[in-house]
This record gives C-alpha cells, sequence and structure tokens, in this order.
C-alpha cells in the first residue's frame, strides 16, 4: 500500500515505478468459485429433455425447445431505436407493469413502409411468435428494452444472418428471446404471416416454413442456449451453484 | 508467417482475415460484410495482414504477445495470458449507470440478491413509526453493492423534461445511491435552472473524463452503447445491459469473451479543417456497421498521437456505431496530463506487443494517409452512409444540432465558434447548441475562442443568430420525451455532430439526419446546405 499512497500524494514519479500494491481483489460474496481458475466454459447444466420451467414462460420441456406460430420479416441493421423507440425507455423492465407496456410498443419505431404492425394498437401481446431479420439485428444502443420489449410482447425467437453484439449478449443475459442465425438470407425467402416452426436440437437447429414447404438450418445455439433455457444469467448462475439461490 | 500487402493501387478491397481463431462458441463465427468494394474513397494505402491461428497456450511456454485489450482483460481476469476467444471472469474497476438505465439496473440486483430485509424495515415503519425509527437505527438493509465508490451514477438522458416517468427515474435514483451509499451520484433536483444543482455533471460519458473515473489499463463498464468512449483513455470500456449490469452491481465481476482487435494505423498531420469526427465516419464508411462487431479497434500512428483527449474521446465513441466491442488508444503524455490533473488515483497503462514480430496478433490492418482525408458526412439513415460533404451541397437543410458525447464536448464548440467567426455570417437555419456538461457549458461563456479578439464561444454564437445554448444533457441525440428541446418532431433534414442516424433517431421517423464533425456542421448552418468546412476555413 506505501507506493500506493507515494503514487497518490506525488503525481510526478516516474511510471517506471513497480506497480502500486493493490488491495486484493474483491472477493463477492456471492459468487462461489476461485477467481483465478482457468477459461470458464459455460456447460449445458442438463441433457435435454429436463423439467425446469423457465422465466420467460412456463412451458413443458417440448414447447420450450420448439416454437410454432407466425413470422414477422423484418430487413438489415434493424437498430434498437426501431425494435422500441427511445421515448418509451423510461419504462422501467424490472417493473411488472411497466414490462407490459413495453411489450406493446414493440417494433413501433419501424417506418410506416412496414404495412403489418408487429404489434397491433390497443394490443400489448403480438401474433408472430418468430422475427425473420437480416444482417446486423438489433445494433445501435446497449438497452435491455430492446430484447425485453420484443419477448414481453410473446416473440420467442429471433432468427437473423448476424446480430449486433450487444443485443445477443442481452437477449441471453434477460433469457427473453432466444436469438438464432440462419445461414442463408431467410428475409429474403420469408414472408410476414409465414407459418413456421424453429426447432432448437442439439446439433443443428432448423427453422421449417410451412407456408413455403421450406426448410432452413440454424447455427447450434451453443453455450448461450442453456442460459436462456434457464431463465438468464442470474437463473443459470444460481443452477451452476455460482450465486447462492434466492432467499425464498 | 503473417505476411504484408502494401497496395500502390488507389483503392484496395479489403478483406480481413476471416480464420477462427479458435473462437469458443458463447457465439460462432462473427461476420464480416464488406460494402467498402463499391465505394470511392480517396487514395491511400492499404496493408492486408492475414492473422495466423493463435492458440490459448495453457502452458505459457511459448508467448504469443497481445494487444492492449488482451493485456488489460487478462489482468483483470488475474491470468498472465488470454487470447481472443476465451471466456473469462473478470474483475471490474468501475460501473457506470445513468438514469435510464439505473432504475432497471438496481432493480434486477436488489431482486436477485436481495432478501426481505427491506420489505420487513417498511412494513415496520407503517405500523409504528416511533418504534420503526429505532427498528432503523438497529435494523439496515444486509444487502450491499460490491463497492459503492466504483459506481458512478450520472442522470443524463431525460432531464430537462416534464415527463412524469422521466423525472421519477431520477428519483429512484437518488433512492437507490442514499440506501446504497454511492459516493459518486451527481444528482439533480431542481429542473429549473440546472445551475443551482452544484452536484450535476451531464452526459455521463464526457462526466466520467471529466470527473477523473476513466484511467488507463482500467476495466470500465456502463449501461450506454456509447462507453466505448472512455477506451480513449487506454482502458478497456464498453456497454452493457441492464442485467449484466445488476451482475455487477452484486458481485464486482463480469464474464467476457476476449475479443480480437484490429488496428487502424492513422499517420500524416491532420489537414485545418478536419477534425476526429471525420476520421471516425471515413472509418466507418469503409467497414460498414458490422465491420468491426465484437472486434476491439485500436487506433494509433502519429496522427491520434497528435490528438487532444477530446478528439480521441470522439474517435472511440462512435466504435459501436462500427459493432465494434471498445475501442482504444494507447495512453501517452497526453492521456496522463489529462488524468493526472483529475484524479490521484493510481493506474497502470499497458501496450500492445506491437512490432512486426507480433503483428500476427492483429486480425486487421487498416493504414490511413490523413494529409488526403476530406470531410465527411454520414447520409441517412446509417453511420455508414459515408459521402464527402462536397458532394451534398445541393442538400437542403432545416436544422442544425451541436451537442452529445460526440459533439458536443468544449473543443467541438470551440470549433464551431472558430468557424462563424472566420465567416463573420449568420446561420440560415436554427442552429441549436447542447453542452454534454455543466463544465463544458462554462467553457462555452468563459473560455476565449483562440484568433476572436478575446471574444467566447457564446458571444460567437449570439453574433452568429444561434440558438441559445441550453441546459447540458443529453438532449435530442436519442430523441426523448415528446417536450425534449430541439427533438425533432417534423420530417425535417438535420446536420447533426451526434452518433446514429437510424430512422426516427432524434424523433420523426422521416427525419433525415446527416451525422457531421461539428466543422461541417457549423459550414452548414451558415449556407443551409450540407456543406464542406473549407468554404470558411483556410
Amino acid at each position: 500500500m506505501a507506493a500506493a499512497s507515494l503514487r497518490s500524494v506525488n503525481p510526478t514519479l516516474p511510471r517506471t515505478l513497480p506497480s502500486p500494491t493493490r488491495s486484493p481483489p474483491f472477493q463477492s460474496p456471492f459468487l462461489r468459485f476461485a477467481p483465478t481458475s482457468t477459461s470458464f466454459n459455460l456447460k449445458p447444466l442438463v441433457t435435454p429433455p429436463s423439467p425446469f420451467v423457465t422465466r420467460s414462460a412456463a412451458a413443458s420441456p417440448q414447447e420450450r425447445k420448439t416454437f410454432h406460430g407466425l413470422c414477422y420479416v423484418v430487413g438489415d441493421n434493424i437498430d434498437t431505436d426501431q425494435i422500441i423507440p427511445a421515448e418509451f425507455l423510461t419504462l422501467v423492465p424490472s417493473n411488472p407493469e411497466e414490462y407490459q407496456k413495453l411489450g406493446s410498443h414493440a417494433l413501433v419505431g419501424l417506418p410506416a413502409s412496414y404495412k403489418d404492425r408487429f404489434v397491433e394498437p390497443g394490443e400489448t401481446k403480438t401474433k408472430y411468435s418468430i422475427i425473420i431479420g437480416g444482417e446486423n439485428f438489433g445494433c445501435g444502443s446497449s438497452r435491455e428494452h430492446a430484447p425485453v420489449c420484443l419477448g414481453a410482447a410473446g416473440a420467442k425467437a429471433v432468427v437473423a444472418q448476424s446480430y449486433a453484439r450487444i443485443f445477443f449478449r442481452n437477449s441471453v443475459a434477460t433469457g427473453e428471446i432466444y436469438p438464432l442465425d440462419s445461414e442463408v438470407r431467410v428475409c429474403d425467402e420469408c414472408s410476414t404471416g409465414d407459418v413456421a416452426t424453429v426447432e432448437l436440437r442439439e446439433g443443428d437447429s432448423v427453422l421449417i416454413n410451412h407456408t413455403t414447404g421450406k426448410e432452413y438450418k440454424l447455427k447450434a445455439i451453443g453455450d448461450a442456449g442453456p442460459v436462456i433455457d434457464a431463465g438468464g444469467i442470474f437463473a443459470y448462475a444460481r443452477k451452476a451453484g455460482m450465486i447462492p439461490s434466492a432467499a425464498a | 508467417m503473417a505476411s504484408s500487402v502494401i497496395s500502390s493501387s488507389p483503392f484496395v478491397c479489403k478483406s480481413p482475415a476471416k480464420k477462427d481463431l479458435g473462437v469458443s462458441s458463447f457465439r460462432k463465427a462473427s461476420q464480416i460484410s464488406i460494402h467498402g468494394c463499391q465505394r470511392k474513397s480517396i487514395s491511400r494505402k492499404i496493408v492486408s495482414v492475414m492473422a495466423p491461428q493463435r492458440s490459448s497456450s495453457t502452458s505459457g511456454s511459448v508467448k504469443t504477445g497481445m494487444t492492449m485489450t488482451e493485456k488489460i482483460l487478462a489482468k483483470a481476469a488475474e491470468k498472465s495470458q488470454v487470447v481472443p476467444g476465451d471466456n473469462i471472469w473478470v474483475n471490474v474497476d468501475v460501473l457506470m449507470t445513468h438514469d435510464v438505465c439505473g432504475p432497471g439496473a438496481f432493480g434486477i440486483f436488489k431482486r436477485e440478491f436481495g432478501d426481505n430485509a427491506k420489505v420487513v424495515l417498511n412494513l415496520a415503519i407503517n405500523i409504528l413509526s416511533l418504534l420503526a425509527f429505532s427498528l432503523f437505527v438497529i435494523v439496515t438493509s444486509t444487502l450491499k453493492v460490491w463497492d459503492s465508490e466504483k459506481i458512478v451514477v450520472i442522470p443524463d438522458h431525460y432531464i430537462f423534461t416534464s415527463d412524469k416517468r422521466a423525472n421519477r427515474n431520477v428519483d429512484i435514483m437518488r433512492e437507490h445511491c442514499r440506501e446504497q451509499n454511492i459516493k459518486y451520484f451527481y444528482d439533480i433536483t431542481d429542473l429549473g435552472d440546472f445551475r443551482a444543482n452544484p452536484d450535476y455533471k451531464g452526459v455521463c460519458h464526457v462526466a466520467l473524463a471529466q470527473e477523473g473515473h476513466c484511467r488507463p489499463g482500467e476495466v470500465l463498464l456502463g449501461t450506454d452503447s456509447h462507453t466505448c468512449t472512455a477506451g480513449a483513455f487506454g482502458q478497456f470500456a464498453t456497454g452493457i445491459g441492464n442485467t449484466d449490469a445488476g451482475f455487477v452491481l452484486g458481485t464486482g465481476k463480469i464474464l467476457l469473451k476476449v475479443p480480437p482487435t484490429m488496428r487502424f494505423i492513422l499517420d500524416g498531420e491532420m489537414p485545418s479543417y478536419l477534425q476526429a469526427k471525420d476520421l471516425i465516419l471515413q472509418i466507418i464508411g469503409e467497414i460498414s456497421v458490422a465491420g468491426a462487431t465484437y472486434k476491439t479497434m485500436e487506433f494509433s500512428g502519429t496522427t491520434i498521437e497528435s490528438l487532444t483527449m477530446e478528439e480521441r474521446m470522439t474517435l472511440c465513441n462512435m466504435v459501436v456505431e462500427a459493432g465494434g466491442k471498445n475501442g482504444v488508444i494507447p495512453p501517452d503524455a497526453t492521456t496522463f496530463n489529462y488524468v493526472e490533473n483529475r484524479t490521484s488515483v493510481p493506474f497502470q497503462p499497458v501496450y500492445s506487443d506491437a512490432n512486426a514480430r507480433y503483428n500476427h496478433i492483429f486480425v486487421a490492418d487498416y493504414r490511413f494517409d490523413v494529409s488526403k482525408l476530406e470531410p465527411v458526412v454520414a447520409k441517412p439513415h446509417s453511420p455508414d452512409n459515408r459521402a464527402l460533404a462536397r458532394e451534398c451541397k445541393d442538400v437542403k437543410i432545416d436544422r442544425v444540432y451541436i451537442g452529445s458525447c460526440t459533439g458536443g464536448k468544449t473543443e467541438d464548440f470551440m470549433a464551431a465558434a472558430k468557424l462563424f467567426h472566420a465567416a463573420g455570417k449568420q446561420v440560415k437555419v436554427p442552429t441549436f447548441l447542447v453542452p454534454a456538461t455543466q463544465k463544458v457549458w462554462m467553457d462555452v461563456y468563459a473560455l476565449p475562442v483562440p484568433g476572436a479578439g478575446g471574444k467566447t464561444c457564446a458571444q460567437i454564437f449570439e453574433e452568429a443568430g444561434c440558438d441559445t445554448p441550453t441546459s447540458p444533457s443529453c438532449g435530442a441525440c436519442l430523441g426523448g420525451p415528446a417536450d425534449t428541446y430541439a427533438r425533432l418532431n417534423e420530417p425535417q433534414v438535420c446536420v447533426s455532430t451526434t452518433n446514429r442516424n437510424f430512422p426516427g433517431r432524434m424523433g420523426h421517423k422521416e427525419g433525415q439526419i446527416y451525422l457531421a464533425s461539428p466543422y461541417t456542421a457549423a459550414a452548414s448552418a451558415l449556407t443551409g446546405h450540407v456543406t464542406d468546412p473549407r468554404e470558411f476555413l483556410q
């Protein structure tokens, strides 16, 4: 600690001083693992099928891994301002009533060229379960309201060519929606209103468009899958024993 | 073995290395879309480097070298070596949040880590106030953030508005900060006069720098995408969502995947009419809005070394607009001078292992001869829709906006004032000025503009017919509540020093936003059209 206080008193000391002794890194009472462990690999918690209930929607294991419903198709670079315009960011997602309100505004920022509204005016839920996107879905802000409003509205998965990193990360951390990668430009071959099924399987996942009859391979969701299955990063961390379970 | 290809042709379509660097799959291989091939470009040399595989050396016997970002993350994870793709638990030095995401982040923190002590306490207070007071003294909430001195809460987004929820969110943050004894809470209570609030700062990213929270070698996270601004100080800084922030509030750690680094080397003397905003718009136009997704953008070269801290901040600020995870600039005397004037907390700068032997640690190399660049804009509706300012001179505009973390700092206003003064004319369209922080506002009114005979920015702005500089905040950069000053409420054309121009960004969905440097914005205000600042500057 002596070096540290020397430094704070005399800022002109040359930087070749040995690294000031820092107080030991914070040992969180909430985290139970040795901080010096080697790279942490997120492993699937259980082999499917499993009976635990997700936070996003109470569902049987089959429904959790298979989503069936209508598609809503958007283009490239759908940014967070189009997903949830900034004026609605005063709604706090951890407040249950405001969470529902966020859902009612999902994708309301899309330009007028989108004739079909994702959520009908006056409604809080969408009739579309699967959003089909192009490149760089979710780019722009770090606002978590983006994946949250999609999940709150009732969408189950996004199938896009690529994602912006913060949106992808937020989708996983909240467990609100599955961000799935397609291998081709699915958005060019699907139309809003098509009936589709998304099946998440161990090796390959697939999007089946019943209206066109075409099937598309999706990239495996990998380590992110178990986190979303569990209901987000906190639920996952508790199940993995990394943080204590919430008090009863 | 790394190979470099130096092309002498005026334009080379650069194909960054797409090799799989052993990236384990939290997410499969990122996609790099190349739009650049179809774009016109200024003559410059591009060096293409193919990066061979770097494997995670658990034995540690072969040192492959590390970039700045890798070193910072390795140290924060208490490891001697990391490679891109490693998922590691990182100790956080500073967590920032603001009025929009703070309530959500703290809400999640309390929900996930809390027990019911607070609920019991509230009940007691309701029933027996006298007894409750003694209870309050004895029973304190057992839930505590990981470190009340490492959290910085900066209300800045929706402040000067009558929107009740927006106002409530600031009140919510006050409650959390009081409960958790948060040391740095830049509060505002009197919305009618920002100057009556001694603690209030303004735009979070500028305030973080001005208040000495940015230090080389550290890990800084914020619940805002433009947290990457702080990379200008040679630290790892990136934006996260509420849930991640809630996790950090409780544990002081976050799980991160080590990003690979793209190197941008900018050499040459900065022309007098060019600013950092032109440089980053040039780069984003080159690599596209997804060109740096999941990657670090590291800026170096003689031009970078000549930039002030505020210009470096502008550069790193828009890294996220290219999809970048973080931006970083090697710290030097300019950095140390700025930092040491604002904080006495010790820091340890780090640098990339950068000589020819370590070229392979970068996944892409871009070089720019800055002396050949021209002022550029990003046309609606994407930050990568780059065009030369002079080629947009027929675009009639309705208004100009100078503000935000990107273009609302002291030097940004100085630049605009300098151009107005050189021109000696009046603006032809409403010109809105939104200083980022209280300090910037004071500089605008107090500092003399070089070469203007002692006049301040404020005086020059008034003479040019601009709007009076308004209360410092994020303002209309992101639209905001309906009554936000300078919000785009009609489908107008606006030249703005802000960072994004997607549809609806500043309010109206059909609004057309041209992103530009402060010089270009000022020049455009004078003509009523998108204008290259060389019209008024030598």
